[in-house]
């Protein structure tokens, strides 16, 4: 599906109106949690990795901003600048150790991982343990927009977003995007054409780490408050389902997935549903994989395609 | 898209125009909403939960349903005891729904988000369940009101008389985060204040089933008590195994934290005796029974202490609108800390300028199976403390006039 620029303008309009009808944190929370989606899709969608930590760079992320911003005054750019590189060492790290592993003890050591750090932020005395880091101050964009108000602070989380979300795009499009694919299909065959195929890995999960860590940053700052929720591992299990749902490997898929498990999550956390969330998105990751592997966004390409082309 | 704008701008202007005129008249939006937060389905679900709610709704009923000609609504949600989602629905509930006040609010790392957010928005928190004193110290506000209890007292409540009774040297089971933390810092303060001393703590993660190790470790220790600084399942499971070590029979085991549905769900052999502090129980006098005999038809339970301290609140919170003529908070907190709470929960009470709702509480002991009239007869009340005595002085940071 080639991307139009008329279509793309009008999606961009679409997302500049949107808080004149919805409200504008929910928004922010979708935007937040797309973004992370697609950093995760970039290694699950187009590099053929499963990782099951992701949260950790989320939670690195939210963790380094909240605690920058309350203890130096940074302002808001800096600080989820310096989250995101934060999220982006951590990635490196942990990177380095993962990808000498494939499949399943891919996934393995990334969760382990991911626990090890979970831990260290349930005890570090920084991170206020349980119960996290509170009242984390919006402050003023480049000290002069005042972020308390939530439609500037909207636009600026749909800024960081879409810059996020063309990053991946443009990754993806990219010779070295090509290579992840080639990767992703056939390993064997790109080490034989001579890639340094564990270089190429690590790179993609050091921009997908950095990235979920951007997604994490924004987060904190939306919500005033960067939690262990953000680094528990039922976080890297949403954010499977999240991009399974939407349709892993396509560019809007994750942007979908994660619209539709935050809508269902904000809805029914409010109504007599309230407790059979986490049984209902069980029942709706049961169906994907059962019924429509390809997700929402993947079903309707093909959809498109067997009927249009 | 031109015309949905424009209608969506006129309909933004109206909105902001009936807001101000309401202001003037003294309700805004012609009502007063009370958002109940709460662990629903969880493991505080007991102790506060659709409890809260129902209390919440029998303070409004009793209130009359109206205040100063307008009606008084009621919503509530499920924060899952997650910081990130009780602050949201909080966010929601103000930016959207014109909610008033909030109360319920049981994890402390729940509250402790939610009444950041309420302060920024100069709305007030209604603290019901929440044991942590940060609310009205290190993180105190002006509108932050708490009512039951917190760590504090209940540290003052059941080690000071224990160490007074000669019972020198103290072990900790502590929980593994903030609470279990705060609670044995500010215990461990109290008996060495009293000339008792700590001679040590094992801290278990929270949600611990096997308990042996952490006993065990007590048990070796040789102190005099044994002090559980947790709550909930915690303390119920590391109780339980306390009694198979025969802990219980060595050393006295003092539960810090303790409501009447955890006691009920122990087995009298292992927890008749124990002694322990709270701010309310169901079977004290005539008005306690009254109005536990209510709450029970309705709910299906005993009243928790958290849960009468909603009803108590809510009601001050309601005679504070009516009294003021407003429910603009700024005003209705003056008002709230002049007027005295008084009702069957609060008890020689005053609010202080800090947000401590300053009251009476209890030593009780857990009674035996052979003391126990019925299922709901749990505890026998030995001694009341006062305020002053339990909840110790106001810090003068957090005085606000």
């Amino acid at each position: 599906m080639k991307m139009t620029n008329t279509k793309i303008a009008l999606l961009v309009g679409l997302g500049l109106l949107a808080p004149l009808v919805i409200y504008p944190v929910f928004l922010m929370k979708v935007l937040c949690f797309a973004l992370f989606a697609c950093a995760f899709n970039l290694l699950l969608g187009f590099t053929g990795l499963l990782s099951f930590g992701h949260a950790a760079f989320l939670g690195t992320g939210g963790y380094v901003t909240g605690y920058l911003m309350i203890n130096t005054g940074l302002t808001p750019e800096l600080g989820i600048l310096c989250g995101t590189l934060a999220a982006g060492v951590v990635g490196a790290v942990y990177g380095k150790l993962a990808v000498k592993r494939e499949g399943i003890y891919f996934a393995m050591v990334t969760l382990a991982l991911a626990q090890l750090l979970f831990f260290v932020y349930l005890q570090a005395p920084f991170t206020g343990g349980e119960d996290g880091l509170q009242g984390v101050p919006r402050g003023f964009l480049f000290g002069l927009i005042d972020l308390t108000d939530n439609t500037y602070l909207y636009y600026v989380v749909y800024a960081i977003f879409l810059f996020g979300f063309w990053l991946v795009y443009r990754t993806v499009h990219s010779p070295f995007g090509q290579i992840l694919k080639a990767i992703r299909e056939n390993e064997p065959r790109a080490i034989s054409l001579g890639y340094n195929v564990s270089q190429y890995k690590w790179v993609a999960f050091v921009i997908s780490a950095a990235l979920a860590g951007l997604a994490g940053s924004t987060k904190t700052l939306v919500f005033q408050l960067a939690s262990l929720n953000d680094v528990h591992w039922h976080l890297s299990g949403e954010v499977v389902l999240m991009t399974l749902l939407g349709g892993m490997g396509t560019i809007a898929g994750p942007l979908v997935g994660a619209g539709v498990v935050v809508t269902i999550q904000n809805y029914l956390s409010g109504g007599e549903l309230g407790n059979y969330v986490s049984i209902i998105m069980g029942v709706i990751f049961i169906i994907c994989v059962l019924l429509f592997r390809n997700g929402i966004v993947g079903e309707l390409q093909r959809l498109i395609k067997r009927n249009f082309s | 898209m031109k015309a949905i704008k424009k209608t969506l701008l006129c309909t933004g202007i109206a909105a902001a125009m009936t807001v101000s005129a309401a202001q003037a008249a003294g309700i805004s939006d012609d009502k007063v909403k009370i958002g109940v937060l709460a662990d629903m389905g969880g493991v505080y679900a007991d102790i506060c939960g659709e409890g809260c709610v129902t209390a919440v709704q029998m303070a409004v009923e009793d209130f009359g349903g109206t205040v100063l000609g307008k009606p008084i609504e009621i919503v509530s949600a499920d924060d899952q005891n997650k910081p990130d989602v009780g602050s949201s629905i909080v966010r929601k509930w103000i930016d959207n729904e014109q909610v008033d006040t909030v109360t319920g609010l049981v994890a402390s790392s729940v509250t402790g988000a939610v009444a950041k957010v309420l302060t920024d928005s100069k709305k007030i928190a209604l603290i019901s369940t929440s044991a942590s004193h940060a609310f009205t110290t290190k993180a105190c506000s002006p509108y932050n009101v708490q009512w039951t209890y917190n760590v504090v007292a209940l540290a003052n409540g059941t080690v000071k008389p224990m160490v007074g009774a000669g019972k020198w040297r103290w072990f900790f089971i502590t929980a593994d985060y903030a609470f279990g933390h705060a609670l044995e810092s500010v215990a461990t303060e109290v008996v060495n204040s009293n000339g008792g001393e700590v001679l040590g703590a094992v801290r278990a993660p929270l949600g611990t089933t096997d308990f042996s190790s952490y006993v065990l470790q007590a048990q070796s220790s040789g102190a005099d008590v044994i002090a559980l600084a947790n709550a909930g399942t915690d303390f119920t499971n590391s109780l339980k195994t306390a009694a198979e070590f025969g802990l219980t029979q060595t050393a006295d085991v003092a539960g810090l934290l303790v409501f009447t549905s955890n006691a009920q769900a122990l087995d009298p052999e292992i927890a008749g005796g124990m002694k322990l502090t709270t701010g309310f129980y169901w079977d004290m006098d005539e008005q306690t029974r009254e109005w536990s005999k209510r709450f029970k038809e309705r709910h299906g339970a005993i009243p928790a202490m958290g849960q009468a301290g909603a009803y108590s609140m809510t009601m001050h919170y309601l005679k504070a609108v009516e009294a003021a003529g407003t429910d603009d908070s700024d005003t209705v907190i003056r008002k709230m800390k002049e007027m005295k709470p008084d009702d069957f929960f609060a008890r020689n009470a005053t609010l202080r300028n800090d947000g401590r709702m300053v009251h009476d509480m209890y030593q009780v002991r857990i009674k035996r199976a052979d003391e126990r009239a019925n299922p709901d007869d749990i505890f026998a009340i030995e001694n009341v403390i006062s305020g002053e005595e339990a909840f110790g002085p106001m810090l003068a940071e957090c005085d606000f006039k």
